[in-house]
């Protein structure tokens, strides 16, 4: 239907809009910023902190305007004498109720709150403090997200994003008036809801309630020990997301600085995710071929099809609360993160001649859900906890910082060998339909003999933004020892975002659907929205990051996870084949069920 | 009518067994477009509180192009010193039903609920049965529309109406941004009327008498009568049908003990009148308008107790989603008791007004915008009760 233009003045000026516009963003497109806390690009309007109130000509009140629609012959101001005064009102009524000890506070300088405090130079001894009689604890049991009532200003961010965005609702809104505050079912521990760890609550917090459980202290005590080697991992989204936190514009491709730095803060070993990414692709596919071999030639009714996926610790975590029954439909490849730490203390330590006991293995990741399923208890086959410490793209930022590097001076370096090397395909894991693509060129490769039909080996239909995408490939002209296959359409689905998983889920659930292989990213737009990547965040940033993924990927020597020499190398010297004995007793995994509570 | 007199009604309780058969056989003839016709000439204003007119909402719901559309009884009667719709809803519960009935017939909905405050949960088993009845009989007399009652939960918040939906709904009872308002996206977002209960029990009355002789009541903007729930220091408490259009004084004449110091008009969100402006001051749209509540105050109470005591049901019954609201009461409460203990100067006072002020312009529902009645009009008049 077509949209009508309304006419309306803002601040005396006159400016034509669709209808729908909000006043808010017909006051932006006039280059007049109104101060928001409760609104956010991707979620639904709230209206709730009250901060963007604005003067409507012949309106009784003030208006919100994030949730007042234009109307023709409207009249607004932004900055009259009553707009002012309430504004400061509601910030020093926030403030009231928030912990304003800024100095200690993780986000410090880069909280909203306090951005507007200064900005409107409010006098806080106006009002009584309220926050230290309210006894708030701070909940740190969980091991990726830390949640801290006395700064949360019930924008309810969060609670939008864990249940519009997320479809998980560990985060409600609970009690009401004085008492009101955003909790968990029946206030249990973070660590014992159905929270995911997704991280994306930690995304869009205005202020310091939601943060990430940061290890940075304990990586620097590894770092300054002697005693022990520490090896890193970066994660494919880290090197499109970490400029933005070292000053850059959103979408710099920093690998070979971002290397640099890692080598300057004195990691021993500077190594790629992106190489077990590549890993995951042999041995996922090998799965996905094995399974449909099973199910197709040996007819074995067992075998749980659609596969899918199971990099995304936030999913699975989603999947073991919600779908418990499809659990075994779940690959039983552990994620890129796993596969490396399982291997950094037996295959790299050996080759280094290193002790198993001394080496610290250190990830970089865009995600909060990594700290989790670092700590899961199954992640221990090197003998030792897999992966010591995870820290996201925030993080390291700030170990950058500290240690004064100049980021954006640092010269280009590469990564360290083994396990330093990797192809296009791993490195677009880091966005939505990545693994997909990636496991399409491996795949359709050694079915076929052929590479991917596609021009430059880019599968298109299984990227961009679309909450959920299809694609069916068809085999032919396939390999004696694939005959099995030959004819048949390969049907892939790919879901972004938990709610969109759920929408999958339940389709595969109630058989409405049907697919041999499924990818899901717990995080809008894959990784590269994941919950550790730089704030702020919204749809723009990340396409941005998506596009810097795919430029990455165009522009390796390598674009096939199969062709990698390392990892041919890899297998060669230690794990024999794909899926072979010592593959599964280092880089498979299995899953647990979950209750809803 | 003299407005220094009052003048009692019997028209909400009167007792006629004929009526309801005979409202619904009338409606049933009429056009819709002729029965809101009606309403809105009878003048009649919402009874709830705000006073929005009633034809003009039942007008503005049927304008709507929309298959599902729902009629709402706000049976959530929580404003403190108001108790007149429990009444009604004991004695008269059938008027109520057929009024729900006549919206229904008149904006084209075919499903009404009638909310339930959950306080009120002692007459939800007698209004069961007597609604399975009036649905048969809706049913008999080829009236496509039914009406189910739901329970509340306690929250003061679910009288507001956007609030009430989000219950109905299964949700937190919190209020919605608006526009859109109820007559275009209410209940499940359809066109919805939302109604009072006496509202709805004078829509029957005006149905069966015509809007002539409702208009013929009250004041030009203030028409016919309305049942008031008389509390406090009064030797006469209760519930009484009045004429609209007396004066506060007229009021306390007929209700107060002879001690009257104060009048709190529209329950702790309304306007407290002090003694002072009784002769000035019309209890309606023109002066203080009251949802029912008046609570009198004689020279033994502490309008410092009083304000406290609203104060800390507004922070207690706020529904804390938005910050003017939700701070601002526990400001308001706080500031108001260190004034008193002497830890605030009585100047602090003049700050905790301008931020009434703020709350006024500034919350998002009707709940937060009103604290400022209480609050302003009695700091203003009893000043030196709140500081000593």
């Amino acid at each position: 239907m077509a949209k009508y233009n309304v006419n309306l003045k803002i601040n005396n000026i006159p400016i034509t809009v669709e209808e729908g516009t909000t006043v808010l963003e017909a006051a932006r497109k006039l280059n007049f910023r109104i101060p928001t806390l409760c609104q956010h690009p991707d979620l639904c309007v709230a209206g709730n902190c009250r901060v963007c109130v604005v003067e409507q000509k012949g309106a009784k009140t003030l208006v919100a305007s994030c949730a007042m629609p234009v109307s023709e012959g409207m009249e607004i101001f932004t900055n009259s004498e009553k707009v002012r005064t309430a504004r400061k009102h509601i910030i020093e009524l926030l403030l009231s109720e928030h912990n304003t000890e800024c100095t200690s506070c993780y986000k410090n300088g880069k909280c909203e709150l306090q951005s507007l405090a200064n900005e409107y130079l409010v006098n806080e001894k106006d009002f009584i403090k309220l926050v230290y009689d309210k006894k708030y604890t701070i909940d740190d049991f969980s091991p990726s997200i830390i949640k801290d009532d006395s700064k949360c200003i019930r924008c309810q961010r969060c609670v939008r994003t864990c249940t519009s965005m997320q479809y998980v609702s560990a985060l409600a809104v609970a009690y009401k008036g004085e008492h009101q505050k955003i909790s968990t079912f029946f206030e249990k521990p973070m660590n014992s809801v159905v929270c995911t760890n997704c991280g994306q609550c930690v995304n869009r917090c205005p202020t310091g309630a939601l943060v990430e459980k940061n290890y940075i202290d304990q990586v620097w005590d590894a770092i300054n020990d002697p005693e022990v080697h520490v090896v890193c991992q970066t994660a494919p989204a880290v090197r499109v997301g970490l400029g933005e936190d070292l000053g850059l514009t959103p979408g710099n491709r920093v690998t070979g600085k971002m290397v640099a730095a890692l080598k300057r803060l004195g990691f021993d070993s500077v190594l790629d995710t992106d190489f077990t990414a590549d890993l995951t692709i042999l041995e996922e596919g090998t799965e996905l071929l094995t399974r449909l071999k099973k199910a197709l030639v040996e007819k074995d009714e067992t075998i749980a099809l659609p596969m899918m996926t199971s990099c995304s610790p936030g999913w699975i975590k989603f999947i073991e609360h919600k779908f418990s029954n499809l659990l075994p439909n779940l690959s039983t490849c552990k994620s890129p993160q796993q596969m490396f730490g399982a291997l950094a203390k037996t295959f790299y330590a050996q080759k280094k001649g290193w002790r198993a006991d001394k080496v610290v293995s250190v990830s970089i990741m865009p995600c909060t859900a990594k700290k989790y399923e670092a700590n899961r208890p199954e992640m221990r086959d090197s003998g030792f906890k897999d992966v010591d410490y995870v820290l996201t793209t925030r993080e390291l930022a700030m170990m950058i910082r500290q240690a004064g590097i100049n980021f954006d001076e640092l010269p280009e370096e590469k990564y360290d060998s083994i396990m330093g090397t990797s192809s296009g395909a791993a490195v677009i894991f880091g966005a939505t339909g990545g693994v997909m693509e990636a496991a399409l060129r491996t795949a359709y490769e050694i079915v076929t003999g052929r590479e991917v039909p596609f021009k430059n080996l880019d599968i298109i239909p299984v990227r961009g933004f679309d909450g959920i995408k299809e694609t069916t490939i068809k085999l032919e002209n396939c390999k004696p020892e694939w005959g099995f296959l030959e004819g048949a359409e390969l049907k892939c689905a790919i879901a972004h975002g938990l709610a969109n998983a759920n929408k999958l889920m339940s389709a595969v659930a109630n058989g409405t659907v049907s697919y041999h292989f499924i990818e899901i990213m717990a995080c809008p737009g894959g990784c590269l929205g994941g919950g550790g990547q730089p704030i702020p965040t919204n749809e723009e940033i990340r396409r941005k990051r998506m596009e810097a993924i795919y430029e990455e990927d165009a522009n390796m020597p390598i674009r096939k996870s199969h062709e990698n020499p390392e990892i041919l190398q890899l297998y060669e010297e230690f794990l024999g084949k794909p899926n072979s004995h010592k593959a599964h007793e280092l880089l498979h995994t299995h899953y647990t069920k979950r209750k809803r509570y | 009518m003299e407005k220094n007199r009052i003048s009692k009604v019997d028209l909400i309780f009167e007792n006629d067994g004929t009526l309801v058969n005979t409202v619904l056989d009338k409606v049933k003839k009429m056009n819709p477009d002729d029965i809101i016709m009606e309403m809105i000439d009878s003048g009649l204003k919402g009874r709830g509180g705000a006073g929005f007119p009633t034809g003009l909402k039942w007008k503005f719901t049927k304008a709507e192009n929309s298959y599902d559309k729902y009629v709402v009884c706000n049976a959530d009667e929580g404003e403190p010193g108001t108790f007149k719709d429990r009444e009604i809803l004991d004695r008269v519960p059938e008027k109520v039903f057929t009024g729900m009935a006549v919206a229904g017939y008149a904006i084209g909905a075919r499903k009404g609920y009638m909310y339930l405050r959950a306080e009120y949960n002692f007459l939800l088993k007698g209004l069961i049965k007597k609604v399975e009845e009036f649905n048969k009989l809706l049913k008999d007399k080829g009236f496509d529309f039914n009406i189910e009652i739901r329970s509340g939960a306690g929250a003061y918040i679910c009288g507001e109406e956007s609030a009430l939906f989000e219950s109905i709904e299964g949700k937190r009872g919190e209020p919605r941004n608006k526009p859109p308002y109820p007559t275009v996206a209410g209940l499940f977002n359809k066109p919805t009327s939302i109604n009072n209960v006496e509202t709805l029990v004078y829509a029957t009355v005006i149905m069966k008498y015509g809007a002539e002789k409702f208009k013929e009541m009250g004041t030009k903007d203030s028409r016919g009568s309305k049942v008031f729930s008389i509390s406090g220091d009064t030797p006469n408490a209760g519930i009484y049908e009045l004429e609209l259009g007396m004066t506060v004084a007229a009021f306390v004449d007929e209700f107060g003990d002879g001690d009257t110091k104060a009048v709190q008009v529209g329950g702790a969100s309304g306007i407290c009148v002090p003694r002072k402006k009784f002769n000035d001051m019309i209890i309606g749209y023109e002066g203080v308008p009251t949802g029912g509540s008046m609570m009198l105050f004689n020279s033994s109470r502490s309008m410092y107790n009083v304000l406290k005591d609203y104060l800390e049901f507004f922070a207690e019954e706020s529904c804390g989603q938005c910050t003017p609201c939700r701070v601002g009461c526990q400001q308001l409460l706080r500031g108001i008791e260190a004034v008193k203990k002497g830890e605030k100067d009585p100047s602090y006072l003049e700050t905790l007004k301008k931020l009434a002020q703020t709350m006024k312009i500034s919350a998002k529902c009707g709940l937060g915008q009103s604290v400022a009645n209480p609050f302003i009009s009695i700091v203003d008049n009893f000043r030196e009760e709140i500081i000593y």
